[in-house]
């Protein structure tokens, strides 16, 4: 007796009960379409945080002005002015673990183009802030060193700002804006960026250069720097957020025991803790799906219990006409197998349309795995053994006078 | 078949089916085995059919001692030496006549074709050539007797086992049944018969009465001809 005939005839006792078949296939649906929709999903979820930071510089680092003390009470960080115009020259020079460093001033303001005006963060910078940033322009120029030197009147504009002032699908370069009242001559747009993690419109944003900014906009030039600096590491970034930690200190003459007036953001830290954080959500919601296609499985073989039992008369004729237990045997496990086999099949096409829809839906990108797939469908195999093999074995050993004389 | 004891336990009661039964039953002969319910009929049936084992004894089957073999061996016997025919047919349900048919062959390794055209011809010679495609539930109690005696004869067996083959049949059908069974013998194979009906065990050559696990007689007799069966129903 080959298997395909073993196989055929557990396929059409399938067929004879095709309602029951069904159901009980359904634990196995469910449980393999929940752990393909769930991972993909999560994977969603992971690219989506991945995406964001990759937009926002993966190598980056954000040195914030430090915390003052005024009275006794701390400050946060930020809410004094610590660094200075020669620590961002420090910064860029001076570390060979540290590419690009440049400043970042903002300030809220007004900004307005011959018909229509629009409030956003005007950023005050030098051209080494697009390196760090990996932010190039999508139509004409962007900061130049010379527009910094000089304290020109330029401005790159953001695509949100430009969609706000000009128009979606226009190219402003060349025509005149006014922030704050003063006429700036639009050099060029930065290209799209999107949302930062939280949420952030990276795109509604308007560059001057950094001169500009402290004599137009901040209103004179100051020896501090009110704003932060962004510093994109060379190489590894744990190591360029040493050395900057140690240069500030070290400029700063802060003393081993007192605190930093500064503070370093290591952002690739934060996004690998946004993605452990979906990891860990995945993995929950995979287990839970697995649980799932375990019920699936103890589905199955209450349902073959329940078949070996109605069915004892055929397995004592099949016994009497030369079946040898280990045929019943096979039979029986081949049948569960069949179930939960088709069952993950069906539950990986579910389970990938699912995925299919709720993508679309929220806007992830699509990621059904392969693996997980593969995975999830042998795993539904194994569930099929191992709980067939129960019912199967309850019906080889059979005796078949007992078995033939069952009503 | 030399003293064959089959001893039941129940609790603490033994219960002995049979209590010592010597047998020998030749190549082509037509026997029936008769006693009242208890008797021990049916647990010689199932020894001689190997499905049971004595608990005691020995039993040689074509000169092979098969009262210790084990199950799968038994499996083989069943399958290539014996045919069963039972009182309640024992058809698979929802399944056709010809696939009915080919189950033993299937557990005899036999290609499909061959099958195939096996439990058609068989089928046929019991009359049923038209209704290969009919399941169980289509069929009348004597048609369903009759795949059964097809099932029976496809393995080409060399002994066939009648358990009350007509006990759930009408005397017409009855009669038709033990013409088959008959002309089985004819070709020379042969048919173990048990019943409680004596005038079914007329139609046997030889009649071997049971009470309470023992042979009380054992009777040639001049068998009655069963008419020949209709060509086809």
């Amino acid at each position: 007796m080959t298997s395909l005939q073993t196989l055929r005839i557990a396929l059409r006792a399938l067929l004879r009960n095709k309602m029951r078949s069904f159901l009980t296939m359904l634990g196995i649906i469910i449980g393999v379409g929940a752990v393909i929709a769930m991972v993909a999903i999560g994977e969603g979820a992971k690219a989506r945080v991945e995406a964001s930071f990759a937009a926002m510089g993966t190598n980056l680092l954000i040195v914030l002005p430090g915390a003052t003390t005024s009275s006794g009470a701390s400050g946060g960080f930020g809410s004094g002015p610590t660094l200075t115009w020669d620590d961002v020259k420090a910064l860029q020079t001076e570390l060979s673990s540290v590419k690009h460093a440049a400043p970042s001033l903002r300030k809220n303001s007004q900004i307005v183009s011959e018909e229509q005006n629009w409030s956003t963060g005007i950023t005050g910078t030098t051209p080494e802030y697009f390196s760090v940033r990996s932010w190039p322009t999508s139509s004409g120029a962007s900061i130049s060193q010379s527009d910094v030197d000089g304290g020109t009147k330029v401005v790159v504009l953001g695509q949100t700002v430009v969609a706000k002032l000009f128009g979606a699908s226009s190219d402003p370069v060349g025509q005149t804006v006014r922030i704050a009242n003063i006429p700036f001559q639009v050099i060029g747009v930065a290209g799209k960026k999107g949302q930062s993690p939280t949420g952030q419109d990276y795109d509604d944003v308007a560059f001057v250069p950094v001169t500009t900014f402290q004599s137009k906009i901040q209103g004179g030039l100051q020896k501090y720097m009110t704003g932060v600096i962004y510093v994109a590491a060379a190489g590894d970034v744990a190591r360029a957020e040493k050395d900057v930690t140690a240069l500030l200190r070290e400029r700063h003459r802060l003393g081993d025991g007192q605190p930093d007036d500064f503070s370093v953001r290591n952002l690739a830290e934060v996004a690998g803790a946004q993605a452990e954080g979906t990891k860990t959500l995945t993995m929950l919601l995979a287990s839970v799906a697995a649980v799932s296609l375990l019920v699936g499985g103890i589905g199955i073989m209450n349902i073959m219990l329940v078949s070996v039992t109605e069915r004892t008369r055929e397995i004592g004729v099949r016994m009497a006409l030369g079946a040898k237990p280990r045929h019943i045997l096979s039979q029986f496990l081949v049948e569960a197998l069949a179930l939960s086999v088709l069952g993950g099949l069906i539950g990986v096409a579910l389970g990938a349309g699912s995925a299919g829809v709720l993508a679309s839906e929220f806007g992830w990108p699509m990621l059904v795995r392969t693996d997980v797939a593969v995975i999830a469908m042998l795993f539904s195999g194994a569930v099929g053994v191992v709980f067939g093999l129960y019912p199967a074995r309850k019906a080889s050993r059979l005796d078949p006078i007992q078995a033939l004389r069952f009503e | 078949m030399q003293d064959i004891r089959r001893v039941y336990r129940m609790g603490d009661t033994e219960l002995h089916a049979l209590a010592g039964v010597t047998l020998t039953i030749e190549h082509g002969e037509f026997v029936a085995i008769m006693g009242t319910s208890g008797s021990g009929k049916s647990t010689l049936m199932n020894i001689i059919g190997c499905l049971d084992r004595p608990t005691s004894g020995t039993y040689f089957l074509d000169g092979e001692e098969v009262s210790r073999l084990d199950v799968d061996r038994l499996a083989e016997i069943r399958n290539r030496v014996l045919g069963f025919v039972f009182q309640s047919f024992n058809l698979l349900p929802r399944t056709s006549a010809a696939e009915n048919v080919e189950l033993p062959m299937v557990y005899a390794g036999v290609p499909a074709k061959e099958r195939r055209a096996r439990a058609i011809e068989a089928l046929t010679k019991v009359g049923l050539g038209k209704r290969l495609d009919h399941t169980p539930a289509e069929l009348s109690g004597g048609q369903q007797q009759r795949v059964a005696i097809a099932r029976a004869i496809v393995g080409r067996p060399r002994v066939i086992l009648a358990d009350e083959p007509t006990g759930a049949l009408d005397s017409r059908t009855s009669v038709e049944v033990m013409a088959m069974l008959q002309a089985e013998s004819d070709l020379g194979i042969t048919v173990v018969l048990v019943t409680h009906e004596p005038d079914v065990a007329a139609y046997a050559a030889r009649v071997i009465s049971l009470r309470d696990g023992k042979i009380v007689s054992d009777q040639r007799q001049t068998p009655l001809r069963a008419a020949p069966p209709e060509a086809s129903a």
